[in-house]
């Protein structure tokens, strides 16, 4: 009746993870009863639940990937904790079995959960405005992927409850992963929750392409448009590209799971290297997918707060371009150790050391831009100068790895961790967080408190440096990744530097927390009533804040780029404009009551209860039927409405 | 009220601008639905591209079991073929009779293209059944996993090609060819004739590659 689950899938017996479960447990049974007792529902289910505007849908993104940040950085400490513990004789307080699910789970929600939802809210957020638009092209559909990746978070996170989670690490490599050797629902959870969230951030690239190429408001050429609109571009049209190319290898490893296939198995002619190149040949992209849009926020904060535009934007413009054509060539630099000799990674080596010139380009198209300008020290402007030389270091110790040679000494060491954490802390989530300050008042009406940002930026930055210099050295001195237990106790006193740093994190954790309650409760002396706060240039500025939810009561009229900044230079009169009635996409259920069914059947597939997927696919299917023959998708807003919200503001 | 500040001109872009350069403002809503749908075919295409390099690396890889000269019957495959490009032809004039607005025309070919397209996937489901029967299924050799998934996932999109042609059929019936039902007629058509640009490549790679070996 229900498969392999059985009252023994609840880990009764350990008490780690029965009391994490039971306390995330009781939080989301307190905040529902509370969303009850207060009567939210209705609200939340009119405003949010059902939502397609892609300000909301970008907020909500953004929103679950600070929950999930929580989550990560707390395996990120227990596994710290861990190593500065169990050195010789100690054998520290985590068995092998919860250590390994824990590195899994740290990087398959930090990469998939953390950083992809931060760039896809800020995308969310922020395209469509930049771009002087109503919405993206496809409002529904933007809201299915965003309940589809939810879908994979609670997915990834049942397994804190029911079940285990996968011990083969974020990539998940065969034969490890084969059902000989992973015989429990650790994998199935990965793989499902993966597959689920996976359909929903392809259907936002194909959504985001369209948008940016077919829906730009009158007079926005190519290059007229915000570097950040470029930057996403790139990351989506990746997406499409690389994507799928998961989709199809999780795919082959579930076959081989499920039905006996042979793709990746040791015997009957499987190959397991054919996994880990598929699996790069989307990583790679998938790293400049996250960089990518970070890129464009930081060319967005450089060029605003230091009040002129940005140096050379055409170069940045082929800059992102170049990222994302080379993105492709240099996948096997991940597993140099494979031995596909000589001539070819050699090749592999040239073109990742290559990936280093455009990038380098841009930074000194960050600096120029800084360089004389009138720079206004804000929390995204620290975040950007932290970014600047941290990157560079991330980005150095790439090309060090580029080296085949030295690839072969420093592969999977603590060096590389150090490296892969500088790039994506020092690119990513600089990036996501110097994002959030800078269109917080766009999406809120009010500012976030400069001191608690400023304290969080401190924190991040010599946190970051504490907790990973010492991880190169540790890895030349020879410590391997994923270790449970440290063999050799001189590399203790580094860890615990290691450790220290984790701490200070965690405290700019607590200072954004603070950051955001203090600026909450203190959003009446902050409001943001020009729409304007930062002296903007471009058009998600010309827009109240928050945006009405057709964004511009008349389509702005674009003439050069940084479109804001020049309407505000030649000083247009202030004339009552001709409103037009405009038409809107209505809230749509379809996104939740999909994802709702995603889940039900993804979860009966990792169990194996089969009549359960039957009953989740068939009704997914009706969702979609029923959403398919409707023709009433928009409402109307008339001409003496708009005008009425537009002088009431 | 910073709004006011923004051109309130009504949207006309020179001509030089909005040829070519992008800056005639937002597309009509039949050009971005067809858009979109076209970069969902690419991603689409992508995903095959894996099943199709998963396939070339496994291909030689029977296990000491059957490899595929002696599992294919070209003559099916070539029948196979001409009922899926076939079916193409008539999709095309089904979509053609829907643009000019004549239910009945568009009935007829559509119901052409469901049997040609039901005929395809009898044969191939035969096939495999055959092939099942003589112990040549997928979990046989790592060639017949990859032979079966990149095969078979092409079958289950025509499945669903099939599925959702009844659903428009349905559509057109119950509402006629109204702006909203042909732009979904576009959609379909669309990715029923990239099944068949997929297939060229199955044929090639799969079985006349496969038979000269």
């Amino acid at each position: 009746m229900l498969g392999r689950l059985t009252w023994a899938a609840i880990p009764f017996n350990e008490p780690l993870p029965i009391i994490s479960a039971a306390v995330v447990v009781i939080v989301i049974l307190a905040v529902l009863g509370l969303v009850t007792v207060k009567g939210w529902w209705p609200y939340l289910w009119r405003e949010w639940l059902t939502s397609v505007d892609h300000k909301r849908i970008g907020v909500m993104y953004f929103a679950l990937g600070l929950i999930m940040l929580l989550r990560g950085f707390s395996d990120a400490i227990m596994m710290r904790t861990q190593q500065t513990i169990a050195v010789g004789n100690a054998h520290g307080y985590l068995p092998p079995e919860h250590y390994d699910q824990i590195f899994s789970a740290h990087g398959t929600i930090m990469i998939f959960f953390v950083a992809m939802t931060f760039v896809i809210g800020l995308m969310n957020f922020a395209v469509p405005l930049q771009l002087g638009v109503r919405d993206v092209a496809f409002p529904v559909l933007n809201s299915i992927s965003f309940w589809l990746t939810a879908s994979g978070v609670l997915l990834i996170n049942l397994s804190l409850v029911i079940g285990v989670f996968a011990r083969t690490g974020w990539m998940g490599y065969p034969p490890l992963s084969e059902l000989a050797f992973s015989p429990d629902v650790g994998v199935d959870y990965y793989l499902w929750s993966l597959q689920i969230s996976g359909i929903g951030t392809l259907l936002t690239g194909v959504n985001f392409v369209t948008t940016i190429l077919k829906l730009r408001a009158p007079g926005m050429t190519y290059f007229r448009m915000p570097v950040f609109c470029w930057t996403a571009l790139a990351a989506n049209l990746l997406i499409v590209a690389a994507f799928p190319i998961l989709t199809a290898t999780f795919v082959m490893l579930l076959l081989d799971r499920y039905l006996g296939f042979h793709f990746f198995t040791n015997d009957a002619g499987g190959n397991q290297m054919m996994y880990v190149n598929l699996f790069w040949a989307w990583g790679h992209p998938e790293v400049y997918i996250l960089i990518l849009p970070c890129f464009g926020v930081f060319s967005e904060v450089a060029a605003t707060f230091s009040g002129k535009g940005l140096f050379s934007y055409r170069s940045m413009v082929w800059a992102t371009l170049g990222i994302c054509i080379l993105s492709f060539m240099v996948w096997l630099h991940h597993f140099f150790t494979m031995g596909a000799g000589a001539d070819v990674n050699a090749f592999f080596g040239i073109m990742s050391a290559i990936i280093a010139v455009p990038t380098g380009a841009k930074v000194f198209n960050w600096l120029f831009t800084l360089f004389r300008g009138r720079i206004v020290f804000t929390t995204p402007v620290l975040f950007l100068i932290g970014f600047m030389v941290t990157f560079v270091i991330g980005g150095l110790t790439g090309v060090l790895l580029a080296v085949p040679p030295v690839d072969f000494v420093l592969h999977n060491s603590a060096f590389l961790v150090a490296h892969f954490h500088n790039v994506i802390i020092g690119g990513v989530v600089y990036g996501a967080l110097a994002g959030y300050n800078y269109w917080f008042p766009k999406a809120f009406g009010f500012t976030l408190d400069e001191r608690w940002g400023k304290a969080s930026f401190w924190c991040w930055l010599i946190g970051f440096y504490l907790a990973f210099m010492p991880l190169y050295m540790l890895g030349m001195m020879g410590m391997t990744r994923r270790l449970e237990h440290i063999p050799d106790p001189s590399w203790q006193p580094l860890l615990l530097v290691a450790e220290a740093g984790a701490i200070v994190i965690f405290c700019g954790i607590l200072c954004q927390i603070a950051q955001l309650y203090v600026s909450i409760r203190t959003r009446e002396q902050r409001l943001d009533l020009t729409g304007d706060p930062w002296n903007g240039r471009t058009l998600e500025w010309a827009t109240s804040s928050p945006p009405p939810a057709y964004n511009f009561a008349v389509l702005p009229r674009v003439e050069t780029i940084d479109a804001f900044w020049h309407m505000k230079r030649t000083g247009r009169a202030p004339v009552e404009p001709v409103y037009e009635p405009i038409e809107m996409p209505r809230n749509s259920p379809t996104g939740f009551v999909t994802a709702f069914f995603a889940v039900i059947t993804g979860f009966a597939l990792i169990w194996h209860i089969w009549w359960m997927v039957i009953l989740g696919l068939l009704a997914a299917a009706v969702t979609v039927l029923v959403f398919g023959w409707s023709d009433d998708r928009e409402r109307e807003i008339s001409a003496a409405e708009i005008a009425q919200m537009e002088r009431a503001r | 009220m910073t709004i006011a500040t923004i051109d309130t001109a009504p949207a006309v872009v020179p001509t030089e601008l909005a040829r070519g350069r992008g800056g005639g403002g937002p597309a009509p809503k039949r050009i971005v639905v067809a858009y979109g749908f076209w970069i969902f075919i690419l991603s689409d295409i992508v995903m095959f591209s894996g099943l199709f390099a998963a396939y070339a690396v496994l291909s030689r890889n029977t296990a000491g079991g059957p490899t595929g000269s002696e599992l294919f019957n070209l003559r099916n495959v070539f029948i196979e073929t001409m009922c899926l490009l076939l079916s193409s032809y008539t999709c095309g004039l089904g979509a053609l009779s829907a643009e000019r607005r004549q239910p009945g025309r568009f009935l007829i070919f559509a119901a052409f293209t469901f049997v040609l397209g039901a005929a395809f996937l009898f044969i191939e489901s035969s096939e495999f059944a055959g092939m099942v029967e003589k112990g040549a299924g997928p979990s046989r050799s790592g060639f017949l996993s990859g032979f079966f998934t990149l095969v078979g996932t092409h079958g289950v999109h025509v499945t669903s090609g099939l599925i959702w042609l009844i659903y428009l059929v349905a559509q057109v019936v119950a509402k006629g060819l109204r702006a909203a039902v042909l732009r979904r007629l576009l959609c379909w058509s669309l990715f029923w004739h990239a099944l068949d640009i997929v297939w060229v490549g199955v044929f090639s790679l799969v079985y006349l590659m496969g038979d000269f070996r």
